[in-house]
């Protein structure tokens, strides 16, 4: 059960730079570990991550195995217009989640 | 007994009062938190960037899902968790009458599931422990902690006091060694701080998940180079308790995040 938490103001004033922070429920494993057996634990991660401001792609970052678990970001963007914000994390296994937010702007 | 032998002697009674007197008075006490650095502290007062509160949203989930033979839910007993176990964790851990003795949250939880749900007890430190435990005790965050008041458990917080001023281990240190005697100097960089347990479960980034005061307590016991008592063990529930009381009057702040 993947959750996340996303931290995006509820209204803005047209032209504001706005922060917008998100943080992923993920174990981030990196491939490198080994179990007291001595095996690989294979490796496990987010791979990608967008965020898309009424349809346009306003954000995007991949991720590598030397990011920590429970992935957190923070990013800026200037609110334009009133809409949403549609946020997207792809990984190993098939792992694909995703979120939105709105926002107001006056 | 010549002036310089009176002094030493002065000085190892003063030491051996310091390490017996043990309670610091209220006004001096600190929580790890206020031994963090600005960005740790920033990250635990956000709780949309504290990842703690990802263990609360999976905690409320299961708290609301039916399990076990009896298909029962907590909700379906506790009702809404939000409001029904408000000040649950302030006084844990509690004494439970049919075991008679305390048990610590996780095993509070796990004692519901095999008397109430019928479903088999969570495993230590698994994520659904860690998980209810979070959102249980989450309820309770800002309310002063008031474990050990009920005289029953007056004998086992003494024995965790015990356990607490007993040296142990290679290194032949008690808890009280460092966190009584030299909490405000620091350990291979890292502050020692004074051992209230006020955030539990935390995320440790060293961890890079939550974890609860026990796998703290046997991570410190395994520092010493002592063999740490298994999950669940009284000595280590005794501990807690001590290390609760001792904290009584200060603020809960689970999920706290520690570095």
């Amino acid at each position: 059960m993947p959750s996340a938490l996303i931290n995006v103001p509820p209204k803005a004033k047209r032209g504001d730079i706005i922060e917008i922070k998100t943080l992923m429920s993920h174990t981030m494993e990196s491939g490198f570990r080994r179990t007291s057996a001595g095996e690989l634990v294979p490796r496990d991660i987010i791979t990608s991550f967008t965020c898309r401001y009424n349809g346009t792609e306003i954000f995007r970052a991949d991720f590598f195995p030397a990011i920590a678990a429970n992935p957190f970001l923070s990013f800026f963007t200037v609110a334009k217009e009133s809409g949403k914000f549609e946020f997207e994390w792809i990984g190993d296994n098939g792992f694909a989640s995703t979120a939105s937010a709105s926002i107001r702007v006056e | 007994m010549s002036p310089f032998r009176a002094i030493a002697a002065a000085a190892l009674l003063a030491a051996a009062a310091s390490l017996s007197a043990g309670e610091l008075p209220q006004e001096q006490r600190r929580s790890g938190y206020s031994f963090m650095g600005p960005d740790s502290r920033a990250m635990q007062d956000d709780d949309t960037s504290n990842p703690g509160m990802l263990f609360v949203l999976d905690g409320e989930a299961l708290w609301n899902k039916k399990t076990g033979h009896a298909e029962k839910a907590c909700a379906d007993c506790h009702g809404d968790g939000r409001e029904s176990m408000k000040g649950v964790a302030v006084r844990y851990p509690a004494f439970d009458k049919a075991l008679g003795r305390p048990v610590t949250i996780e095993q509070r939880i796990n004692l519901e599931r095999t008397r109430h749900q019928e479903a088999p007890p969570l495993a230590y430190e698994s994520r659904d422990l860690l998980a209810l435990a979070a959102f249980v005790v989450n309820q309770s965050r800002g309310m002063p902690i008031i474990a050990g008041d009920d005289p029953e458990l007056k004998p086992f917080v003494e024995k965790g006091r015990e356990l607490f001023m007993q040296r142990q281990g290679q290194l032949n240190l008690a808890c009280a060694n460092c966190h009584d005697a030299n909490w405000d100097k620091r350990l291979a960089g890292s502050p020692v701080t004074q051992a209230h347990p006020t955030g539990y479960p935390i995320y440790r980034l060293e961890w890079q998940s939550l974890g609860s005061l026990e796998r703290r307590l046997r991570s410190c016991i395994t520092g010493v180079r002592a063999q740490a008592y298994e999950y669940g063990a009284p000595e280590l529930v005794d501990l807690e308790l001590y290390l609760m009381s001792r904290a009584r009057g200060m603020k809960l702040e689970a999920p706290a995040v520690r570095p």
